[in-house]
């Protein structure tokens, strides 16, 4: 019993990497099938063969364009995270605070970024107001599960370092950020993902205003000269990036707790 | 009541502790240890013997009564006493070496001077090839034995434990008690270990302090006059079931009393 187990974990593995592969190609062949028996024009759905030829073709158009998104994204990324983790230790550190600022970055969150950008970039430099929204997206996260993890303190632990004398920045520093950051990663993987959607948003926002060069720019853009296979290419690069976003913090994720947090432990060998 | 024949290291006097719900844990409670022994509070869960240990190390202030150290002048209360938690209570995300240096670093005391402690305190625990694991690849035996390192490592001159191993099986639990034995001889430290095994509290101590609950107090003590070192003969000997038999029926009638206080 036991020895038929390692073989069963491998094909296992095996399926769940090769199943979602074969739905992908099946799901591009019937695509590319319908498209041409059916003689669909391009510029009402482009087969993904046309697609992949648009890719190439308008690689260095659409390379710019993201490098450019990507630049505000990370930008965004690292301000949501500096933010938000420099508001939760804020707010750990004086009710006073927390209690005066808590619910505005309630309010920011909840209000749709749809609706802020068209404000922001009547007020802010088009950059600038991109980075805002990509800002006031993904930083609430950061800072919602960075409060909850510095409150999560084993209460122990806690008096232990109350025993010894710990001042309140040995405490922070040594106790209380450590054990915030399984959650802080937490949200980082999420923030990660919604400042692309933030940078996203901005752009199609501004994309009348013209003077961006994002990929949310060029679908909009592309979608005005009926472009469409190109407003495909740079939809495919967005979720692309979007997945390598995830899967880099999640490898982050990984490489910070592996020795010692119960979410990244790998089952015995 | 034992005759008292030296200064007490630190003692209850007449303390009581009430939470702000009103429940109260501890009334009029007096407790003298003297330096050097090794006592043992024993009593049913609620009699407020991990209340008593957290307001001598400081952890909860009492709301009557007062807790007198001798002498009272000089070193501060933190840096007299070790304490170890019911949980290992280790920092996960640190390796054991890291975890037994922690109370070291917070004095700002140097690192050679204090990897110099800590692999003597490795050492002493049994676990000098531990140093660079992580509590989660450790058992739970070798868990407490960091957690005893970590409150032995600043040399306390008190060593609180609150039912260190009340969460080990028997043969483990067995272990540490002679380990802890032999380490207490070694450091001629002075030990308060709360318990709620009859049989932990009279192999381990020279002095059985029975406590009732509500409120809790306390209600009798059983002396055990019975030489160190202690080891295996003695747990099974007939003078030792003497002094668990002494010890329950003290205990039974101490919860007789606190369910009708």
């Amino acid at each position: 019993m036991s020895a038929h187990r390692p073989d069963r974990d491998r094909r296992e593995q095996a399926l769940r990497v090769a199943l979602p592969i074969i739905v992908l190609v099946l799901g591009l062949a019937i695509w590319e099938l319908a498209v041409r028996l059916a003689n669909i024009p391009p510029y009402v759905l482009p087969a993904p063969g046309r697609i992949a030829q648009t890719l190439v073709a308008d690689w260095s158009l659409l390379a710019h364009s993201l490098l450019v998104t990507l630049a505000t994204t990370f930008e965004g990324f690292v301000l949501a995270a500096a933010g938000g983790v420099g508001l939760a230790i804020l707010f750990s550190q004086s009710r006073l605070i927390e209690y005066s600022l808590y619910p505005y970055a309630v309010i920011l969150q909840v209000t749709p970024v749809v609706a802020i950008a068209p404000l922001l970039l009547i007020y802010l430099p088009q950059h600038l107001a991109v980075l805002a929204c990509a800002w006031i997206v993904a930083f609430f996260p950061v800072l919602a599960n960075t409060t909850l993890g510095l409150n999560s303190v084993d209460r122990n632990l806690a008096d232990l370092f109350a025993l010894y004398g710990a001042s309140r920045g040995e405490t922070l520093w040594r106790l209380k950020l450590p054990s915030a950051l399984p959650y802080m990663l937490g949200g980082l993987r999420i923030a990660g993902g919604l400042s692309l959607i933030g940078a996203v948003v901005a752009e199609i926002a501004a994309g009348s205003a013209g003077a961006g060069s994002g990929l949310a720019y060029r679908i909009a853009e592309s979608g005005y000269r009926l472009n469409i296979p190109r407003m495909f290419a740079a939809l495919l690069l967005l979720s692309v990036a979007g997945i390598v976003i995830f899967y880099l913090l999640s490898l982050l994720n990984y490489l910070a707790l592996r020795r010692w947090h119960e979410s990244a432990l790998t089952p015995e060998k | 009541m034992a005759a008292i024949s030296s200064t007490p290291l630190v003692a209850l006097r007449n303390v009581g502790k009430t939470f702000p719900n009103g429940v109260a844990a501890l009334a009029g409670l007096d407790l003298a240890v003297q330096p050097g022994e090794f006592v043992a509070l024993l009593g049913p869960s609620g009699c407020g013997k991990s209340t008593a240990l957290r307001i001598i190390a400081g952890l909860s202030e009492p709301t009557s009564g007062q807790v007198e150290w001798s002498p009272a002048n000089g070193i501060q209360q933190q840096n007299r006493i070790g304490f170890v938690f019911q949980e290992p209570t280790l920092m996960p995300w640190a390796s054991v070496f890291n975890n037994i240096a922690l109370p070291l670093k917070l004095k700002g005391m140097l690192p050679a001077k204090t990897a110099e402690r800590v692999e003597a305190v490795l050492e002493r625990v049994g676990l000098r090839q531990f140093g660079g694991a992580f509590p989660r690849e450790l058992s739970g035996g070798m868990r407490m034995r960091v957690s005893i390192a970590r409150a032995l490592v600043t040399e306390p001159q008190l060593l609180l434990l609150d039912e260190p191993f009340g969460a080990l099986d028997e043969i483990t639990r067995f272990k540490l008690n002679d380990d802890l034995l032999r380490m207490w001889q070694a450091l001629r430290t002075t030990v308060v270990f709360v318990t709620h095994s009859v049989f932990e509290s009279v192999y381990l101590s020279s002095r059985v302090v029975v406590m009732a609950a509500r409120p809790g107090r306390v209600f009798r003590e059983v002396a055990v006059d019975a030489p160190y070192p202690r080891e295996e003969s003695f747990r099974t000997s007939a003078e030792y079931a003497g002094f668990c038999r002494q010890a329950s029926q003290t205990l039974a009638q101490a919860m007789a009393a606190g369910g009708q206080a």
